[in-house]
């Protein structure tokens, strides 16, 4: 088991290397990271993916500590999407290729790319679905794979687990979005 | 106006009421100290970086104002690291600026370039890379913010050479805005009552009072509740202080060389109240065995204490004094006779194995030497001290009647701490009865210092207790390496000509009878005073609770026939 982490982090440089020592000092373990603009400029935002040897309030409290993180999510168990991305560039020989196109097409992937003896796919999916189909293409041979690691969006207007209370007590979302950047 | 960025710096200082700055020169810093000439700012050159880290630390402890601290580039800014990883431990506001290469060079390996905002960034509470002149005041604004606000901390500020050349139009900035920064203030009420179902089921409750009771003032709101509702009150170190010693709830110092009825009463509680402190491992001994039938209730500014070490059954995220301010309202009046009359009796008991109670043996201890100062200052002096088996015997044998006596590297136990801190506390109010109590191991790590106070002609009165041994290790050697007493055997100058040579007098005690008088000669005397105690070598600081062990599971001081 995992817990995924959300976090809304200020777009300046070293931010990211903040969150990296603070996971090493502290000795979170960390599954995945992944970081990018958010729909606000100026604002990135990061999912995390940690394993459960760590307490998600912990983690919360410690990124929430840090002062160009403004805003921590706990999507854990909570009715979230989350997605990763794969290429994975698999060998091909011609008798094959058929087989495996059948098989990109049950997973709706897309082949991205197709050379003499390989072909490189594309899956989008909850890593249990990337994973089951990574398991489908190892008999050909998979020569390269990269995963984009989890990113993770709430459904609808919901929110995350947040532990920590803001101003007076209150365990609300902060209104980052009236914030002037 | 145009100014340099040197100029602007110092100008941002001064609006922060910055009038003491700990410093040392050096390439990559010129033009900041060259600015301070034109403003009403005092540089004190401390004789080494980690000096001035300190004197900026003992000053803002001393104070409640934030320290500040300003070193050159490279090894003017590393030697400051220790300076601040003790002002992080113990959650001390500094501001630290250094020197750093221009910003062009930056990455290159320039002569003393080091990637300081690298290295400090684990052991800051945040830090800035300041490579262009425009960014100046804001930074300089955010770093005092954050430094004092929330759990203060120290922030540093690297300081390229060209944004400290670059001439811009000076704006003061109105405002910051930081919004990823918002410490709590009140906690939410509805886990404040859960707090106070705990408080009104409690028979035996103790309050665990932390730095954190002073740091945010809440001794009055910690006195009115602790008599409401008749709890008995436990510090640690940095939090002694925080009720007076010889209030009759207070239970001293609680931890590996706590009181035994401090510890007592934490293991045999049913009810923890943890008012600003963070379950350090050097309070709470083995955590399988911390007081097992406690439900805890922990009242903590900084989230990510709480549950870190001990999980609590209510946790209040807020500023102390608010949150009490909050609570004691919604709490009636209550009573614990039996377990009041338990904790008197553990008392008792820990007042008969005292020192002080021991018959005279004609052998000068340390906690003689401890409490014929206590006499001397009437109780009032500001302590500061060292770290070791002194540091152990100043907390238990000063008795601090009143908060803000005690200045003590805690968390880190940085062993020189004593004398550049006593420094900068003095320079926070010169009228202050600053004392130092330190070891001669700890003492000779930063004694270079005395050559600051002479230059400054401070006031600090050191009471250096010497035996000759690094004696807080030699301690363990003793109990837990079958006495073997390697690298712990230190010999120390003559203090006495040390003292001397920088114009400071002196004065040897050799047996307890001398002791008053030389400390009512160092009263007496303006200025500086040295008075070394040449006290028993082999002693150690008892209780203590070895690694492994339950809190209560102490090594009690042994009884030496009563006075």
């Amino acid at each position: 088991m995992q817990n995924t982490i959300v976090a809304l982090v200020e777009d300046k440089p070293g931010v990211l290397n903040r969150v990296a020592s603070l996971f090493r000092r502290r000795n979170f373990n960390i599954k995945s990271l992944n970081v990018g603009n958010s729909e606000k400029p100026g604002i990135s935002r990061m999912t995390i993916v940690v394993d459960d040897s760590v307490n998600a309030s912990q983690v919360e409290a410690n990124l929430y500590k840090l002062v160009n993180i403004i805003d921590v999510q706990d999507v854990t168990d909570q009715p979230a999407v989350i997605r990763e991305l794969a290429l994975i560039k698999v060998s091909v020989t011609p008798e094959k290729r058929n087989e495996i196109s059948s098989l990109a097409d049950i997973f709706r992937t897309n082949v991205v790319d197709v050379s003499q003896d390989s072909m490189t796919i594309e899956i989008v999916g909850t890593e249990k679905k990337i994973a089951g189909f990574v398991e489908l293409l190892r008999p050909f041979g998979i020569l390269e794979m990269v995963r984009t690691g989890n990113i993770a969006m709430m459904r609808g207007d919901m929110a995350g687990k947040r532990y920590m209370p803001g101003k007076n007590g209150e365990k609300e979302q902060k209104e980052y979005s009236a914030l002037s950047f | 106006m145009k100014m340099n960025g040197a100029d602007i710096m110092m100008e941002c200082l001064v609006r922060e009421g910055v009038d003491t700055i700990f410093g040392y020169p050096g390439g990559a810093i010129m033009p900041v100290h060259d600015a301070m000439l034109k403003y009403p700012v005092h540089h004190v050159l401390t004789r080494h970086e980690q000096g001035a880290a300190h004197a900026a630390d003992g000053y803002a402890r001393a104070s409640g104002k934030v320290g500040v601290a300003v070193a050159t580039s490279g090894p003017g800014a590393t030697n400051l690291v220790t300076g601040i990883v003790t002002a992080m431990m113990d959650s001390v506001p500094m501001v630290c600026i250094t020197g750093q290469v221009p910003a062009h060079l930056i990455g290159g390996d320039a002569f003393q370039e080091t990637d300081v905002t690298g290295v400090t960034l684990p052991v800051t509470k945040h830090n800035y890379l300041i490579t262009s002149a425009d960014e100046i005041a804001t930074v300089v604004r955010e770093a005092f913010h954050i430094a004092r606000s929330g759990r203060p901390g120290p922030v540093l500020i690297d300081f390229c050479k060209n944004a400290q050349l670059d001439e811009i139009e000076f704006e003061y900035p109105e405002d910051i805005s930081l919004p990823g920064y918002s410490p709590p203030d009140h906690a939410p009420m509805g886990d404040v009552n859960k707090a106070v179902e705990l408080i009104e089921a409690a028979e035996r409750p103790v309050i665990l009072a932390g730095h954190g009771v002073q740091m945010s003032g809440a001794m009055e709101e910690l006195r009115i509740f602790a008599t409401q509702t008749n709890t008995p009150v436990a510090m640690t170190l940095l939090g002694l202080g925080a009720i007076p010693a010889s209030d009759s709830l207070s239970l001293g110092m609680m931890g590996m060389h706590g009181e035994a009825c401090a510890n007592e009463a934490i293991q045999n509680a049913d009810l923890i109240l943890a008012f600003g402190m963070r379950f350090d491992d050097r309070v709470t001994g083995v955590l399988s065995k911390y007081a097992p039938n406690a439900k805890k209730i922990h009242i903590e500014v900084d989230p990510t204490e709480v549950h870190k070490n001990v999980a609590v059954d209510v946790p209040l995220m807020g500023d102390l004094k608010t949150v009490l301010t909050d609570m004691i309202p919604l709490l009636d009046e209550y009573d614990h006779p039996e377990w009041i009359g338990q904790i008197a009796e553990w008392k008792a008991e820990t007042e008969e194995r005292s020192i002080m109670s021991w018959q005279d043996d004609g052998k000068l201890y340390s906690a003689h030497a401890i409490r014929a100062m206590w006499t001397a200052t009437e109780g009032d002096a500001l302590v500061v001290t060292g770290v070791g088996q002194h540091q152990m015997w100043a907390a238990q044998y000063y008795e601090f009647e009143k908060p803000y006596r005690l200045l003590t590297s805690g968390g880190a136990g940085t062993m020189g701490y004593g004398l550049p801190a006593a420094l900068g506390a003095w320079f926070s109010d010169k009228e202050k009865d600053v004392w130092l109590i330190d070891g001669d191991g700890s003492f000779q790590m930063t004694q270079a210092e005395l050559s600051t106070m002479m230059q400054e002609g401070a006031n600090v009165k050191i009471v250096l207790l010497n035996n000759s041994y690094l004696g807080m290790v030699r301690q363990w050697q003793e109990l837990f390496f079958d006495e073997r007493y390697a690298a712990t055997p230190i010999t120390g100058p003559d203090f006495i000509k040390l003292a001397d040579a920088h114009g400071i007098p002196a004065k040897r005690v050799t047996k307890p009878e001398e002791a008053m008088e030389a400390l009512e000669f160092a009263k007496n005397t303006p200025g500086t005073v040295l008075i070394e105690f040449q006290v028993e070598k082999e002693e150690l600081v008892y209780p203590m609770v070895p690694a492994g062990a339950a809190l209560n599971e102490m090594l009690r001081r042994p009884v030496k026939g009563k006075k």
